[in-house]
């Protein structure tokens, strides 16, 4: 039961999703994605282009360079309020060239954006509502905890007593260790002071580059039950990671960035259900058996096997598999007649899991480049 | 996919932050260094310190300017510490400000949380000048202060002067305060020099380096045998020209020259700094320095601001084309302070009291025995003053070698006869003192037309 409960959440579908084009040389590009979502990155939905009054944020075209180099070119993001977006993206993909003009640290070369409803010009200035950070937290490491905050504070015109730093200190979990210096602060709790910053401005769009960086579980709880409550209070939040994982636990939508360009964008679900087939490891009571029941199964492939090591490409993670483990590649349907016929053939199922997740492939596929052009 | 900018559409600009409440952040920040904090103690602490430790000493540091009155009146240690920090305190206190007030930013990594802060870099930069120029006046006004607190230990008696007359206690005290108030301009100017360091060179350790180094350069060239011009358009020379409102007339032009090319710095520097750090991008992370346009962008116009300085200098007083140190000048100076100093003799031996005009002092100098130009620095010069004695036909001779520096400050030591002008003890208000003719100090006019 758990095991059928787990795939079917892995593979729910849920409704609209926007997948962009990229902008220039589609085929080309395009090549190496997974069929459904090269298919439907091809249908290009443009019923998003009318004007959205809840969206925090509508970029259209964003392009920016810095020399030679092209940090974005013709990206389009659409964030509403009330949602968190994961952008995600290898290193140098553009995500913290995009978060930085939405926090209105840069101007863009050619495009145009909206941020809460208003243009924005081509001025150095974030409009009210928006706070965040790039590249870390600003914090000043001879302060405290609180003095960093109190600063900050009276910088936004706010008395330090009824800015409401106990409590934002208190929502990222930093209480015990508010009068000390920020001197000695982990990346983690640098992180969550970061967060607290950001709140005590009530933000309305909140943009955060990787702010789970260096946190430990817990602190990792604390920011997905703060940006959860935000989200829930009507804030967006935009947040950017080059894991798809922290993307995932955090995110209903996600944008992923290769070389500037958005490969895709949408509701993290639907990158997941259009990944493709995705291996998974079996472990059960008699492996012969169980691989004899495989191959005899309509759609299910042996995708590695004892000592065999995975491929980048979701078929394997790279870690080499023990003898009683049998990885396949099979879609949902074909997975789930698997597990029936093994059942039946009297063959204990003791683990059924992907070597990868379904998102983690969707983005490698997405952002690596196809093996002829490696 | 054509896409057009967004221009023209009115933007809900989000509101800036108003530069006092940057101001305050800057403040905040600035105050909670240790570093910083010990230097301002140290400003308000280590004057008081010295100058009371040196008033109590038998030899006083008589090469440096009013150090031989130090057991005269507590005036002259504030002088003293004047003359020192402006050679190697202030190069030094205002690299550690203002030299680091942006480059601080880009160590700490917290450009964009500023930024997205405050909204606005031309109120980041105004904040940030204001504040590094609050806690460098903070760190001036210990000095001068604390400089004074030799007045509590030694007292508060008459200075004298540069041409040896005697200021009253309150003059002394106006005076010296304003003296203070001139050498602010060109602690501004090597503040603005720091500010011009630290957004040009980031965290480049050289930002910070660059307002002491410049500083010292500066202070150096002031006892080079430069030409006046050279010497008198860099800021530094605001801090040898107050020297001039301890004379009497006082020698105004040098001071206010000095004043106006140290403003003349500073808002030159400050500009150039302003005008890089608005075509900063704060996205680009390795974009901490603009080093490459450092030379062209903030060395080269300083150097044609200087050179512009130098011209408007040679044109107005040809003079500072030279040394401007002239035998002419020299003869009128000493002959001026050993009639003031003969005077103060006199009363201090309790000799009848003689006037300056009936004493109708000359001098004659000539440099290196007569066998070198008479003009410039060095320590060839030697002068003999001759005097009328009231109510005596005759008149007196007294020899003086003189060593002259670059700056026009020299140091007259009297070469006979001993009973004018040897060592020995004098009774005065402050105790025993060393006769005032046997050594003094004299400052000639470099920015004076005539000679």
């Amino acid at each position: 039961m758990f095991i059928c409960i787990s795939v079917e959440r892995e593979f729910r579908v849920l409704g609209s999703w926007i997948v962009r084009p990229l902008p220039s040389s589609p085929g080309a590009d395009l090549r190496h994605l997974p069929d459904a979502v090269r298919k439907s990155t091809r249908k290009t939905t443009e019923k998003q282009e009318s004007i959205d009054p809840d969206l925090a944020v509508r970029a259209r075209g964003l392009t920016k360079t810095f020399g030679d180099v092209i940090a974005l070119d013709g990206v389009d993001l659409d964030v509403a309020a009330g949602r968190i977006h994961g952008i995600v993206g290898p290193n140098g993909a553009g995500k913290t060239t995009l978060l930085g003009i939405l926090l209105g640290l840069a101007t863009t070369d050619s495009g145009s954006l909206e941020i809460l409803g208003d243009p924005v010009r081509r001025a150095l200035a974030a409009p009210d509502g928006v706070a965040g950070f790039v590249d870390g937290p600003g914090l000043y490491p001879s302060l405290t905890a609180r003095r960093n905050l109190a600063a900050f504070a009276a910088l936004r015109g706010r008395d330090a007593r009824m800015a409401g730093i106990d409590e934002v200190l208190a929502e990222v979990g930093l209480t015990d260790v508010a009068d000390d210096r920020v001197r000695g602060f982990s990346l983690g709790m640098r992180q969550r002071l970061g967060l607290a910053a950001a709140l005590l401005t009530s933000p309305r769009l909140l943009v955060l580059d990787e702010p789970v960086n260096g946190l430990d579980p817990a602190g990792k709880n604390h920011v997905h039950r703060v940006l959860t409550r935000l989200a829930a209070d009507g804030t967006a939040v935009v947040l950017s990671s080059h894991r798809m994982d922290d993307v995932d636990a955090l995110s209903s939508e996600v944008t992923i960035l290769s070389k500037g360009r958005v490969a895709f964008s949408g509701p993290v679900d639907k990158l997941r259900a259009e990944s493709g087939d995705v291996a998974y490891r079996l472990v059960t009571s008699d492996p012969a058996a169980a691989r004899e029941v495989a191959l005899a199964t309509a759609g299910v492939q042996l995708a590695g096997g004892p000592d065999q090591p995975g491929r980048p490409d979701g078929t394997g993670d790279g870690r080499r598999v023990s003898g009683d483990t049998l990885v396949v590649r099979a879609t949902v349907t074909a997975l789930d007649a698997l597990v029936v016929r093994l059942v039946q053939a009297g063959i204990a199922l003791r683990e059924l899991a992907p070597v990868i997740s379904p998102l983690e492939a969707a983005f490698l596929a997405l952002t690596e480049p196809p093996e002829d052009e490696r | 996919m054509t896409v057009t900018a967004t221009t023209a559409a009115p933007a809900r600009a989000g509101r800036r932050i108003p530069v006092l409440r940057g101001y305050r952040f800057e403040l905040v920040k600035l105050l909670s260094q240790w570093r910083l904090r010990l230097l301002i103690l140290a400003a308000w602490v280590v004057p008081a310190v010295l100058v009371s430790e040196l008033s109590r000493q038998s030899s006083l540091p008589a090469d440096t300017v009013f150090g031989r009155w130090m057991h005269a009146t507590g005036w002259a240690g504030s002088l003293l510490v004047l003359g020192f920090v402006g050679t190697y305190a202030l190069p030094l206190l205002t690299s550690v400000v203002a030299g680091d007030v942006f480059a601080a930013e880009d160590r700490l990594g917290t450009w964009r949380h500023l930024l997205v802060a405050i909204r606005s870099p031309r109120r980041i930069f105004a904040a940030k000048a204001l504040a590094s120029l609050t806690v460098i006046v903070l760190m001036v006004a210990g000095l001068a202060c604390s400089s004074m607190a030799a007045v509590l230990v030694v007292g508060n008696r008459p200075l004298i002067g540069l041409d040896g007359h005697t200021l009253a206690p309150a003059d002394a005290a106006g005076k010296v305060l304003l003296a203070w108030l001139c050498a602010l301009a060109p602690t501004m100017a090597l503040a603005a020099i720091g500010l011009l360091g630290s957004v040009t060179l980031g965290r480049s350790p050289m930002g910070l380096l660059l307002p002491a180094l410049a500083g010292l350069a500066m202070a150096g060239a002031q006892i080079l045998p430069l030409p006046v011009a050279v010497r008198a358009g860099l800021p530094s020379y605001g801090f040898i020209a107050w020297r001039g409102l301890f004379t009497s007339p006082m020698q105004l032009s040098p001071l206010l020259v000095a004043v106006a090319v140290s403003l003349v710095w500073a808002f030159a520097a400050t500009a150039l700094a302003y005008w890089l750090f608005l075509r900063r991008d704060f996205t680009n992370v390795s974009d901490d320095g603009l080093v490459r346009r450092t030379l062209t962008v903030g060395v080269l116009p300083l150097a044609v601001v200087y050179a512009l300085t130098i011209g408007v200098l040679a044109l107005s007083v040809p003079a500072t084309t030279g040394s401007s140190i002239e035998q002419g000048k020299l003869q009128r100076s000493v002959s001026t302070v050993f009639a003031h100093l003969y005077r103060l003799q006199a009363q201090e031996l309790h000799r009848p009291s003689v006037t300056e005009a009936q004493l109708r002092t000359s001098t004659f100098c000539d440099n290196g025995g007569g066998l070198v130009a008479p003009s410039g620095a060095g320590n060839g010069w030697r002068c003999t003053v001759t005097w009328h004695i009231p109510g005596v036909d005759a008149t007196g001779q007294a020899i003086y070698q003189l060593a002259v520096t670059p700056d026009g400050r020299y140091i007259a030591d009297g070469d006979g006869p001993v009973q004018v002008n040897g060592y020995f003890l004098v009774r005065t208000p402050a105790g025993g003192a060393a006769n005032p003719l046997w050594q003094f100090d004299g400052t000639v006019d470099l920015l004076a037309t005539k000679g």
